[in-house]
């Protein structure tokens, strides 16, 4: 998989496009108008008539709803969709994607969990299946052979999270399942190949949204969709650098001793094979957990002779909350946890209490559930033990106040420190702090923010209901909804995650029923539907 | 799962009255003991209201419990593990002469309904409830 790097030196800021979110400014060159491309007039108007479309030359697409993005978000709302009874002809993809998890393979790929790793999520967290049952444990016992390998994950998962780790699926399995969903559900006659330009209300109801082919496949420059319904499912807008590590690598045009944990970075691990080296790594979260295992996995199996310095800002010494009940675990630097919120945000007491805050106080809890944590699993204590006893791990503490290139062929990192400044040098330095760009980085976010009536929640991000219809954004009939990264800061906590991209297409879904757009799935119509899951019969 | 109390109220009563139901149907008359098949109903329908009635205050001490764990989730481990106090519980009830009718029990046909109820509803609820109702799992355990 090719993966477009970001905006290069120079640019004035770092960010790693994902696949699918990335634009290319190139493609948005001056035309005649009348051309079918976008004119003065379109790109001023927030809402636009037929025939203001029409005089643009732009050929219109009618259906009633469209998902923008394309990715498990985008499948994870076609799905229930469809489970619901919604006809093919109602429904259109919007995508840039070949295949709905391209950009989350990336993510797993470069930070380090290939198809064989398990990821963080739950075993009933299944984008495959909008019942979460059989459950990935379930399945996984099921397609193995021996004895004790089929009893293994239904132990986890029976004693979890008291005698063993949470059981999480591997990542080849749920690529594997979403693809057996994808064509049960004839998913890839709805997919139109291109990027999403803009969405914009139509006058007299409903949206369109403009679409931008790959060059040579469409006879003119855009596309309309003309829908009552859109979901934006865009996913992350980008990923940032930490600013000190952005700088050093602008300033001296060095892309390779610092990279981030999200871009390729294989060569790191390769030259560390070769000769011992030293490695910074930066973040305390589950990405920087993956980085230090496979640095220890290629100590342990290449015979890398890597000395890692793990460098905090904030140092977790234990548990950690405001009160006796609401206390998290901590200990070594981490603070720990299952997963990235508490269990009970997904659908348990704490989705309650986050459903009734407003303003400060949702971002109060948001930042005592939230924060920088990984899960506490036993190799890796295991292994950071070893490391610490045997002296190529340690810790250190400190806000770093400049990055800059040491001897030979190392980075300096200046850090201040409780003892003073310290100078670290390293031959690499892998910022593992996963740092989210600005949703307004996005250009159809944007544009919804400045043309569509769309604000931002306490967080920053898309402002959306609980239904996940994004606020101010109504055009009756019409409704425009929002799933995924892009609405963190929500009444739902977990939207970045399997299950909350369900649960947001199971309240959207609910919400469009309450319109007459589809049927409210009731018992019966779950029960059968699930059957027809279970003996993978093709949905019409 | 995550349950709230009155999810966890709710969906024990669904488990007992429907899953538990059905499965005493079928397997009273296999109990030991003897007696009238009418005689052996009302002691095992009795046995499963006790274990609901009396499940309500232990629902308030497992979510007390709860609050304690910061994931605010109660692994289906414990869920299983309640039935050995819960059984002994409500043994004792059935045994002290307070549940009305005065059911007769034999000590070897209530522990194997309720040790087989009990593992029935957990395996029901561990993952094939969630077919029939959908948003249960995002409800904490309620069903309406």
């Amino acid at each position: 998989m090719t993966v477009p790097r970001g905006a290069g030196p120079g640019a004035g800021r770092e960010t790693i496009h994902l696949p699918g979110a990335f634009v290319d400014p190139a493609q948005d060159a001056a035309r005649p108008p009348g051309a079918g491309d976008l004119t003065a007039d379109l790109l001023e108007y927030p809402v636009w008539t037929d025939a203001v479309v029409a005089a643009a030359g732009i050929p219109v697409v009618d259906v009633a709803l469209v998902t923008l993005g394309g990715g498990i978000g985008s499948l994870a709302l076609v799905d229930i969709l469809r489970i619901a009874g919604v006809s093919r002809d109602k429904l259109r993809v919007l995508s840039a994607l070949d295949k709905p998890w391209d950009t989350y393979k990336y993510l797993t790929i470069v930070s380090q969990i290939p198809d064989g790793e398990r990821l963080r999520s739950d075993s009933s967290g299944c984008p495959d299946n909008i019942w979460g049952f059989p459950a990935y444990a379930l399945r996984e016992a099921f397609g193995e052979r021996r004895p004790t390998r089929f009893l293994a994950p239904l132990w986890q998962v029976l004693t979890e999270p008291i005698l063993t780790d949470y059981y999480t699926p591997k990542a080849g399995q749920v690529f594997g399942a979403l693809q057996g969903e994808a064509d049960r559900i004839g998913w890839w006659s709805l997919v139109d190949k291109g990027q999403v330009r803009m969405v914009r209300k139509r006058h007299g109801g409903g949206y369109f949204t403009i679409l931008t082919p790959p060059a040579g496949t469409a006879a003119t420059k855009r596309v309309a969709y003309r829908s009552s319904y859109v979901h934006v499912a865009v996913g992350y807008p980008g990923l940032r650098f930490l600013a000190d590590l952005q700088e050093y690598r602008q300033r001296h045009k060095d892309y390779t001793r610092v990279v981030n944990a999200y871009e390729p970075h294989e060569h790191v691990y390769e030259e560390l094979q070769r000769q011992p080296g030293t490695v910074i790594v930066r973040g305390g979260g589950i990405v920087a957990s993956r980085i230090l295992q496979r640095l220890i996995d290629d100590r342990d199996t290449k015979g890398s002779k890597t000395t890692i310095v793990h460098l905090l800002r904030t140092y977790v010494g234990g548990s950690h909350g405001p009160s006796r009940f609401m206390r998290r675990r901590g200990g070594d630097g981490w603070a720990y946890q299952g997963f990235n919120w508490p269990k009970a945000t997904w659908g348990g007491q704490l989705k309650y209490r986050l459903e009734k805050l407003e303003g400060d106080q949702r971002k109060a809890l948001f930042e005592v559930m939230g924060g920088t944590n990984t899960p506490r699993r036993k190799l890796w204590q295991q292994q950071l033990a070893r490391g610490r006893r045997e002296g190529w791990y340690k810790v250190q503490v400190g806000t770093v106040t400049e990055v800059l290139p040491g001897p030979g062929r190392a980075v300096t990192t200046k850090v201040k420190t409780a003892e003073g400044t310290l100078e670290l040098a390293a031959n690499f330095i892998v910022d593992a702090t996963g740092l989210e760009a600005d949703i307004r980085e996005h250009r159809l976010l944007a544009d919804l923010l400045e043309f569509g009536g769309a604000g931002t929640n306490p967080l920053g991000r898309l402002d959306v209901e609980r239904t996940f219809e994004v606020r101010g954004t109504r055009s009756e009939p019409g409704r425009l909804y929002a799933s995924g990264s892009a609405t963190l800061g929500g009444y739902y906590a977990g939207v970045d995650s399997f299950l909350g991209l369900q649960y947001a297409a199971l309240a959207i879904c609910d919400d469009l029923a309450r319109t007459g757009f589809c049927d409210r799935i009731g018992v019966a119509r779950s029960i059968s539907q699930w059957w027809a899951w279970v003996l993978n019969r093709k949905l019409p | 799962m995550t349950p709230t109390y009155l999810g966890r109220i709710q969906t024990r009563f669904f488990l007992l009255a429907v899953v538990g139901g059905l499965w005493t149907l079928a397997i009273t008359p296999l109990l030991p003991g003897g007696g009238a098949l009418g005689d052996r109903y009302q002691a095992t329908f009795t046995a499963l209201a006790v274990v609901f009635v009396v499940g309500i205050g232990w629902e308030a001490l497992y979510h007390f419990l709860q609050q304690f764990r910061w994931e605010k989730d109660w692994p289906i481990l414990f869920g299983l593990l309640e039935g050995v106090p819960e059984g002994i519980v409500a043994w004792l009830v059935l045994r002290s002469g307070v549940v009305a009718g005065d059911p007769a029990v034999d000590g070897a046909a209530f522990a194997i309904h309720f040790g087989t109820t009990w593992l029935v509803t957990w395996l029901f609820v561990i993952g094939p409830m969630r077919v029939p109702f959908l948003r249960w799992r995002f409800r904490g355990g309620r069903l309406i």
